[in-house]
């Protein structure tokens, strides 16, 4: 990878974050905040992003952010009034913004059509001040923030560049050329560095130092832009003639005194930037990125790598606890006490691991709300997006898979569920549309509920359609529950039109498959008239959980804990037969059906008697309470999750598999797949047959 | 066909040779990851006979697949004494159990020819073409049609 590449990279990852401010921004001045604080915050992600552009000639986006920035700095100034038109405008622009800068990822060419009206908007309130949209590039830097003009002084630059500065691939020449064409300057190097004999020269290490005198200039910004790419790869000083102005520079001053000392001791640590940042050369990054939070960047393969050896340490944790077990040592109290350490040094390690992967759900949240405005504007809806618990930690490749789920859900809510404004009103509702998007932990996964206050789902006309595409029987019986999932049923649509939004017939589908390949599950409650609410339920993690080992017949599978209830083994009195292959268990007055898994995955059916068997009482969201035979339990451990799906493919019933002390391999059985095989052969054939395609694929 | 043509733009091609069924096949060997002794299997359940199960190789769950039975033939009923080839196709990685593997072939790619058209079945359907040997041959097996039998029908 060469250094421009990584430089680029890097750009593309920091308007990311840029967008996500942005975006934070603006909706919080749509909610009324109009404080300094909130349009500074926006303009200045508008004008980073607009800096670094154009260091990457990406003209298209830079000439795009001057104007919004020319706007927001009108705004700012109060030379605008912010009014729901100027909102409006603005959040457009930054979805423009978000989408140049996806575009110039991607190398694609700029979509005009989209941009040009917006561009005219903007352009709009600049009215008779029109600013010269077509020579902006980098002069347009002096207007930024509120440096007086008549402060012009002399700037000195003081610089060391570290190993890491030269290692990814920068030029020293290239910095002071910049510098040197904000104005009329001196260079001078400092060699004291260099050690004399050449033996001792490290010549990987950053050793010179140089300085750039530059008069003329208002204030240190375009300095610190030049530098904004390089900032924590370099020691950098800026001080003024002028002091007094330059009172962000102190602190630069007081950091870079060590750090050229740390550099010559580790000149190993020359690595990648964004590896090991020196905290200190970190603070400056943050400060002149305007950044709050100071994050460190990590490739996520390391974390992976790490996460998982993690998993392999829990494996080999129940190993060595079997084993002791097994070899019933005298005395052995403490090495067991020790070893109930070890494990809960080995889950707390597992713990902090699976943070470093936790992100919070605000970023897919937000945008979501870009989703929901413009499937509004689509529509000719009014709908309000509310979220809730945006702070809420998900594994970071969850929030990454949500994305497209979430994004059909809100647009399927919004085209569907919610009612136009007129019918609305006649139905005695506001005319705008709730739609409120939540996220919250319970115990052990995490729950995102989408839920509309609109017509509710149609269950006879969704019955209906499914009839009539020959997805069930005409006389079949359903339960509501049953008739709300065959919205998931592939090749299901209910939108008499296919609109741009929704309505190709792929949509919930698609949903339920990206869901269930998380471990997760979909669950839907409607009322009609009232609105739907579709509930997401995820595990907190993905490689790990806590599983019930059983035996089933000569085989060893593994039942996650958090679907069982309890564990029973019936009396035969509390066991009752319907017919001759259907036995009920009876607990506390209620009466729960067995399913034989060991029937379910396949397995010869040797007796229907039930009272050697151990029970295991599960419950989840779609199905009630049932009961799940196997032949025997025998431990209760974490196990680490493998999928099945790359190698093999989906197998009905079984969720992955996980390896076992002994190194052999065991099934997880997926409970929620199970008891739904019930009422899935009945309700959908379609279902069925997928999978057998699956498995004959390999 | 195009695949017969794509494997014969390199001029020098290897194979690995082994006994399927009792007859000669030979797959390339750059799609070969390892070669192994039969292990037993953990049995998958709703699996077509052809699936024996999967094993763990160092930590990955890996699918076994009979190729015997896979071409048509009696399924090969597992001792010591077999041989799993630890295949990589397509970002999947399968293991085929066969009755055992014979040598490693190296030939000029010329040589590889086009399967003559008989009669189709399950069998010549995953051939992508055959290399005389002496008085013999050995039939080249396509992975990727012997994997994805629908993808073959629509190519």
């Amino acid at each position: 990878m060469t250094g421009d590449m990584t430089m680029r990279d890097v750009f593309f990852e920091e308007c990311e974050d840029l967008i996500a401010a942005l975006t934070e921004g603006l909706t919080a001045m749509r909610d009324g905040s109009t404080d300094s604080e909130t349009v500074n915050a926006v303009f200045r992600a508008v004008h980073s992003v607009k800096g670094a552009a154009g260091a990457f000639a990406l003209d298209d986006l830079v000439g795009f952010a001057h104007t919004f920035e020319t706007v927001l700095d009108h705004v700012r100034s109060q030379r605008l009034m912010l009014d729901d038109r100027i909102l409006h405008v603005l959040q457009r622009s930054g979805d423009v913004l978000a989408d140049l800068i996806d575009t110039a990822r991607e190398d694609l060419p700029t979509n005009t059509a989209q941009v040009d009206p917006v561009l005219a908007d903007l352009q709009s309130f600049l009215g008779d001040a029109p600013a010269a949209a077509d020579d902006f590039v980098f002069e347009a830097l002096t207007l930024a923030f509120d440096a007086p003009a008549d402060a012009a002084s002399t700037h000195v630059v003081t610089f060391t560049p570290n190993a890491a500065f030269y290692t990814s691939g920068n030029d020293p020449v290239l910095v002071i050329a910049a510098l040197q064409a904000l104005g009329p300057s001196r260079v001078t190097v400092d060699m004291s560095a260099l050690p004399t004999r050449l033996d001792d020269l490290n010549w990987q290490a950053g050793l010179l130092t140089w300085q750039v005198e530059i008069e003329g200039l208002g204030s240190d910004l375009p300095i610190l832009e030049v530098f904004e790419f390089v900032d924590d790869l370099c020691a950098l000083r800026v001080t003024s003639s002028d002091t007094e102005a330059m009172a962000p520079a102190d602190q630069l001053a007081t950091s870079s005194a060590q750090l050229p000392e740390d550099d010559t001791a580790e000149p190993a640590s020359a690595n990648l930037q964004g590896d090991t940042p020196d905290p200190k050369a970190r603070n400056a990054a943050d400060r002149s990125g305007g950044r709050a939070a100071s994050s460190l960047r990590v490739d996520p393969e390391r974390v992976d790598r790490l996460i998982n050896a993690v998993g392999e340490l829990i494996i080999n944790q129940s190993v060595i606890s079997q084993r002791l077990q097994h070899a019933n040592l005298p005395n052995a109290a403490e090495l067991f006490a020790d070893l109930d350490d070890y494990k809960l040094l080995a889950r707390e390690i597992q713990e902090g691991v699976m943070a470093i992967r936790a992100q919070p759900v605000k970023p897919l949240f937000q945008r979501m709300l870009r989703i929901a405005r413009e499937a509004a504007d689509a529509t000719g809806k009014m709908v309000e997006l509310i979220t809730e618990g945006e702070g809420t930690e998900v594994d970071k490749t969850v929030v990454e898979r949500l994305a497209d789920p979430l994004t059909h859900m809100i647009r399927n809510a919004i085209d569907h569920g919610i009612e136009a404004p007129d019918r609305r009103v006649a139905a005695g509702k506001n005319r705008q549309g709730k739609l409120r998007l939540a996220a919250r932990q319970r115990s052990g996964s995490i729950v995102i509920e989408i839920a509309d206050d609109g017509a509710g789902l149609n269950r006879p006309k969704i019955r209906e359609i499914a009839v009539s595409k020959g997805l069930v029987a005409e006389d079949a019986q359903l339960s509501e529950t049953e008739i709300d999932h065959l919205l998931f049923a592939p090749g299901f649509s209910t939108a008499k039109e296919v609109t741009n939004l929704s309505g190709r017939g792929v949509g919930m589908d698609v949903v339920k498959t990206a869901i269930t390949a998380l471990g997760g599950r979909v669950a839907i409650s409607s009322q009609f008239g009232q609105g739907t609410t579709f509930s997401i339920t995820l595990p907190l993690t993905l490689a790990v959980m806590d599983g019930m080992i059983i035996n089933l017949g000569d085989q060893t599978m593994v039942v996650p804990i958090s679907s069982i209830l309890e564990t029973v083994r019936p009396k035969a009195a509390d066991l009752s037969q319907i017919g001759l292959n259907n036995t009920l268990l009876r607990i506390r007055g209620e009466y729960v059906p067995i399913i034989d898994l060991a029937e379910r995955m396949g397995q010869a059916v040797t007796s229907r008697d039930m009272t050697d068997r151990v029970l295991l009482l599960i419950q989840t969201d779609s199905i009630p309470q049932c009961a799940l035979a196997v032949d025997d339990i025998f431990d209760q451990r974490q196990v680490v999750v493998k999928s099945m799906q790359g190698n093999y493919g989906e197998i009905s019933g079984i969720s992955g598999a996980t390896i076992l002390g002994d190194g052999k391999i065991a099934l997880i059985i997926d409970p929620e797949a199970v008891a739904h095989g019930n009422t899935a052969y009945t309700v959908t054939n379609s279902h069925n047959g997928r999978d057998a395609t699956y498995v004959t694929a390999c | 066909m195009s695949q017969l043509a794509e494997l014969q733009k390199s001029e020098r091609l290897e194979f690995v040779t082994l006994v399927a069924g009792g007859q000669n096949f030979c797959i390339e060997i750059k799609q070969i990851r390892e070669i192994r002794r039969w292990t037993p299997v953990t049995v998958l359940p709703h699996s077509p006979d052809h699936v024996l199960g999967v094993i763990n190789l160092r930590g990955a769950v890996i699918p076994i697949i009979d190729l015997a039975a896979k071409l048509g033939f009696a399924k090969i009923m597992p001792t010591e004494r077999h041989v799993i080839i630890i295949i990589a196709v397509e970002d999947r990685i399968i293991g085929l159990l066969v009755e055992s593997v014979s040598e490693i072939l190296g030939v000029d790619a010329h040589t590889v020819r086009e399967t003559p058209r008989g009669p189709e079945d399950t069998t010549t359907r995953a051939i992508l073409g055959i290399i005389p040997l002496g008085d013999d041959m050995t039939k080249v097996i396509s992975l990727s049609a012997l994997l994805n039998p629908t993808n073959q029908v629509a190519a």
